[in-house]
């Protein structure tokens, strides 16, 4: 299942569905740092309110997107963690660590307006 | 099962030692015929029960008066158990006896105390009753043990379930009312933690922050400890799954109130303080909240 990327502006947004097989989560880690080069996008952020479940895989394919986007100079922001899932997630002693994270869309873009505003 | 057996040797006359007449009774017949006397020596025994209850100073905390009531009820109760042996009615008659009388601070011992009293009032009535035919005295303990002491037991787990759903109650009571998620200005949630903290507790306040932080949308937390006297691994350890818990739902924890114990007790278990966020008290946790929040409060006059 491939994972839909909008743009918006300098901003590129991918949106998880609800179960993605770990050859989706592969796909995805490529396919956002081929777009971050073609748009030179300044930050991604990945949506992941449609996931009821974090297991230590996706936990740490997200890391791995961060990490691979930084490099390329952009800020990654994962939102729509759900309660539940974030409660199953640190008693995993999976916590997203280094990645910057907000409660929504609303809330990642309003983050990444800020620093941008601060960074130039 | 009815047994009858008549064995005579003579049809004879009282005079005659060589007649014995043997009859035995059903169980059931017994029973009825203790029944019967305990009804027909109702007012007596009870009264000699109530006698009983108050020199071994049992139901302190009731007047007389309201042992007599109680004590009429329990006795009929007892006899009709005995009766019918319907114990189903009877469990529910000692739980709601329960329900009147735990709230008055009658205790386990006295309650069970009571049953086994009028168990040996109604015994003693028995034995004189019976006491110059010791094979029907014998028959009759036999019908009657049984039966009483399982009232005694009925009696005793009723009390002891309607004490359990009072503390089941009252647990729940408190657990609710110690952990309410307050928001005290836009964005900005308050969790003032008191009293004691088992892990149980810590993840109900766990789960019931994280929604709240969705619900309200809130970018920083104050949780505030200083009601809570201590605190051990485990605990220190949900709090801090907590703040990184929030951390993914966007929002920024402080810590407040640590007592010098609690921080004493985080150090030497050696927590991750670098994940946590502390401020002194409550008061520096919300002026900091606000700072991050973008807030700046300005007194304008003095208090009216």
């Amino acid at each position: 299942m491939e994972v839909p990327i909008l743009k918006q502006g300098a901003v590129l947004i991918a949106t998880f569905q609800a179960a993605l097989s770990d050859a989706d989560l592969n796909q995805l880690r490529m396919g956002l740092v081929q777009q971050v080069v073609k748009f030179r996008s300044r930050a991604v952020i990945v949506d992941v309110t449609a996931m009821d479940v974090m297991d230590s895989f996706a936990s740490r394919t997200l890391r791995e997107i961060a990490h691979m986007i930084r490099l390329r100079g952009a800020e990654t922001v994962i939102v729509g963690i759900q309660p539940d899932v974030a409660f199953a997630m640190v008693q995993l002693g999976l916590t997203l660590e280094g990645v910057a994270t907000a409660l929504d869309l609303e809330e990642g873009l309003a983050y990444l307006t800020q620093k941008f505003k601060n960074m130039d | 099962m009815s047994k009858r057996e008549v064995t005579s040797k003579d049809s004879g006359t009282r005079s005659n030692p060589g007649v014995e007449i043997v009859r035995s009774e059903a169980p059931s017949e017994l029973l009825r015929e203790l029944v019967a006397h305990l009804r027909q020596n109702r007012t007596q025994l009870r009264e000699e029960w109530v006698v009983r209850i108050t020199e071994t100073r049992l139901l302190t905390a009731m007047t007389k008066e309201e042992i007599f009531a109680e004590a009429t009820s329990v006795y009929d109760s007892y006899v009709e158990a005995l009766e019918t042996e319907a114990f189903e009615a009877l469990q529910a008659y000692a739980r709601n006896l329960s329900e009147r009388i735990i709230p008055r601070g009658v205790e386990t011992h006295e309650v069970v105390g009571i049953v086994l009293l009028l168990r040996d009032v109604l015994a003693r009535s028995l034995f004189a009753k019976y006491q110059t035919d010791f094979k029907k005295l014998n028959r009759i303990l036999d019908a009657y043990e049984p039966a009483a002491n399982r009232i005694a037991n009925t009696v005793a787990v009723g009390f002891v379930q309607e004490r359990e759903r009072v503390i089941r109650q009252q647990q729940e009571a408190i657990r609710e009312l110690s952990t309410p998620v307050l928001q005290v200005r836009e964005r900005l949630l308050i969790l003032p933690i008191i009293g004691v903290i088992d892990p149980q507790r810590a993840r109900q306040l766990t789960e019931q922050l994280l929604r709240g932080i969705r619900t309200n949308r809130a970018k920083v937390v104050v949780i505030d400890i200083t009601g809570v006297a201590a605190m051990d691994l485990t605990v220190a350890n949900n709090l801090v799954q907590t703040v990184e818990a929030s951390r993914l739902l966007g929002a920024t924890v402080i810590v407040t109130g640590l007592s010098p114990e609690i921080a004493q007790t985080l150090v030497t278990i050696g927590v991750d303080l670098g994940k946590m966020n502390t401020v002194g008290d409550l008061q520096g946790g919300i002026e900091q909240a606000e700072r991050l929040l973008g807030y700046k409060v300005e007194k304008l006059a003095e208090p009216r």
